[in-house]
């Protein structure tokens, strides 16, 4: 099972992530996001940052987790490798997610940009669980 | 599914039932030669707009149009007060992104020698690119300022001059901004960033006039040929994005609570009138005060360094444009006048001259529409013709529109290979992000020329002068 494919889309980017968790699929779409604007392998993991995160369903908790990789993207000017994530979901069903995130402060002499991803769109957004779990994004940038 | 129907030479008419749940029916303005560029997608978002609640008329795609989300890039759709809607998806993430046009009183012989020096201090003045920070330091007091007063507040701060503010759609500042409706989150992205080009497609650009097609319309708007023009091309930056982001949660939750039918969650929208609506709209005013604003400074510092290699000389504003935007106005709908929520997502404001938001400058004339070309192509001015608010409730094309992926573009072209190809053609460019430089190959998107060429004979906004890139200043 690959982690994440791109798909050709004229504007914009589009992917789609894989795993044979909710959490796998989480996390190798945060990969995808960041794998499109800086090659993982120019970022060292030097710095973690934690997030936690609620919503009523996966998709839009999904949403939230890649918008939040964008926020801290910006916020703190940093790149980011790694995406631990754990899911719970309580007795109200509601969705929690908790992650720990590596990376490092920009470097652009080490971090060459490819694409800067402005925001998470809900165009064709959509999470599948058939053998494994399957999230479909596009990506303004 | 119903066929496509030409309607006349560069109108072509998506009927009701293409797709399922139209309400009106699709308006795409192209050529034969534009249409066949026009993917499948692009027409079943302009389709899936025509479903939306009180739209009228018709749900229209520009001849830029191409692949979006939500509506498609190019896209205008003008909603009811009355049972109609807002949608984020009408607007984009980048709010009031836009251009704005300063012309010079240097002739391009002048300039020429000293283009690379020029190119390097204006890249070295204004920051741009990915974590690029201002050289502003807004405190959160100035933040909120620049997001009610936009234009108004940079004046008051000594960006600009007051005759700036009279040259600016919406004088720069539009009405209705809700700091409330701000998030933490979006301040935190919008403060250190106040002051900043950004990346992808923005740009600041030292061009020259190449050619004049009006010459009482450019005399108006103050051109002549070899004269040298600036024109800079960003928007709300993380602010707005963040601003976008947000309220699409909200959004999509409204949708279920008012039992709309979106086709696509891009789409999400609230009715006019209603808590959700009035909050997205204050914040979207608010992001939109910030471009310009944004814009504003920008400009200012270009003054700057103009002024430094060229003492004495001047830099006025012919106008700035904003080509992502919902805006409230007034057309006639059937006979009667109507207020209307116009939506333009990456489409240009075209108001003729009966219309009291253009200038005084230019009333006699209509405003001008500033349409950027991609990276080392043409743009061009055009004067607004009354004949767009029967087509296109006034609007017309923002841009080229892109015809090729970013990965297919990556395939084809490299930045180096871009930057040396744009060398030959004596245009100087300087990049924070030297790699991003081949998705923004001149190649990737339509001739620009023929895209114009359609608003033009349309009627819809008629060609000033075109505009050639001398220098280019990229994030």
């Amino acid at each position: 099972m690959i982690a994440f494919e791109y798909l050709e889309h004229t504007a914009d980017i589009k992917f789609r992530a894989y795993g044979k968790t909710a959490e796998a699929m989480l996390s190798n779409a945060a990969a995808a996001l960041f794998n499109c604007m800086v090659r993982p392998e120019t970022i060292a993991v030097k710095e973690t940052w934690r997030v936690e995160l609620q919503a009523d369903d996966l998709e839009d908790l999904a949403y939230q987790w890649l918008s939040e990789i964008v926020f801290l993207f910006e916020t703190e000017s940093s790149v980011f490798s790694t995406f631990s994530v754990r899911l719970e979901q309580d007795a109200a069903s509601a969705w929690r997610l908790q992650a720990e995130i590596g990376g490092e402060r920009i470097d652009l002499l080490r971090h060459a940009f490819a694409n800067e991803v402005k925001a998470i769109t809900r165009h064709k957004f959509g999470i599948k669980k058939n053998e494994v779990w399957c999230i479909q994004v596009i990506l303004d940038v | 599914m119903a066929d496509i129907i030409k309607i006349d030479d560069n109108i072509y008419e998506v009927p009701i039932g293409y797709r399922p749940g139209m309400r009106v029916p699709g308006r795409v303005f192209v050529s034969a030669a534009l249409r066949e560029m026009v993917e499948p997608g692009t027409i079943d978002q302009v389709a899936n707009v025509a479903s939306l609640p009180g739209i009228v008329k018709y749900s229209m795609a520009m001849p830029d149009a191409h692949l979006g989300y939500g509506f498609p890039i190019g896209g205008v759709a003008a909603f009811r007060e009355e049972g109609g809607i807002i949608s984020p998806g009408g607007v984009g993430f980048d709010i009031n992104c836009g251009v704005r046009l300063l012309r010079s009183d240097l002739r391009a012989e002048e300039v020429s020698p000293r283009i690379n020096t020029l190119i390097d201090a204006l890249f070295e003045a204004i920051p741009s690119g990915l974590g690029a920070t201002g050289r502003l330091h807004a405190t959160d007091q100035q933040l909120t300022e620049a997001f009610v007063n936009g234009s108004r507040w940079a004046v008051e701060e000594g960006y600009g001059v007051e005759a700036d503010l009279t040259h600016c759609e919406e004088s720069g500042r539009m009405q209705g901004a809700e700091p409330g409706q701000i998030s933490a989150k979006a301040r935190k992205r919008g403060r250190p960033q106040l002051g900043t080009l950004g990346s992808g497609n923005h740009f600041l650009e030292i061009q020259k006039v190449e050619e004049i097609y009006d010459e009482a319309k450019a005399k108006q708007f103050g051109l002549f040929k070899g004269q040298i023009t600036v024109m800079i091309h960003c928007g709300s930056r993380g602010a707005g994005h963040q601003i976008c982001t947000d309220h699409l949660e909200v959004l999509n939750k409204a949708v279920k609570k008012y039992n709309i039918d979106i086709p696509d969650k891009q789409l999400a929208c609230a009715p006019l009138g209603s808590p959700e609506a009035n909050n997205y709209f204050g914040a979207m005013v608010c992001a939109a005060n910030y471009a310009w604003a944004n814009r504003h400074i920008i400009a200012h510092w270009t003054r700057e360094v103009f002024e430094r290699y060229f003492p004495g000389s001047k830099l006025d504003l012919v106008y700035d444009v904003a080509h992502n935007v919902a805006k409230i106005e007034e057309h006639q709908v059937d006979g009667r006048r109507e207020r209307l929520y116009v939506h333009r997502k990456g489409a240009t404001r075209a108001f003729g001259p009966s219309r009291r938001e253009v200038p005084q400058a230019y009333a006699n004339v209509g405003q001008p529409v500033l349409i950027p070309g991609s990276m080392g192509t043409a743009s061009y001015v055009l004067c607004g013709c009354d004949r767009a608010l029967e087509l296109s409730f006034g609007s017309a094309c923002h841009g080229a529109g892109r015809v090729m992926s970013r990965s297919q573009a990556l395939k084809q072209f490299t930045g180096q290979d871009v930057k040396a190809a744009l060398n030959r053609n004596g245009i100087v460019v300087r990049a924070t992000s030297p790699g991003m430089l081949a998705e923004e190959a001149p190649q990737v998107y339509k001739p620009s020329g023929d895209v114009v060429d359609v608003v033009h004979n349309l009627g819809i906004a008629t060609k000033v002068a075109r505009l050639a890139p001398m220098g280019v200043s990229k994030g």
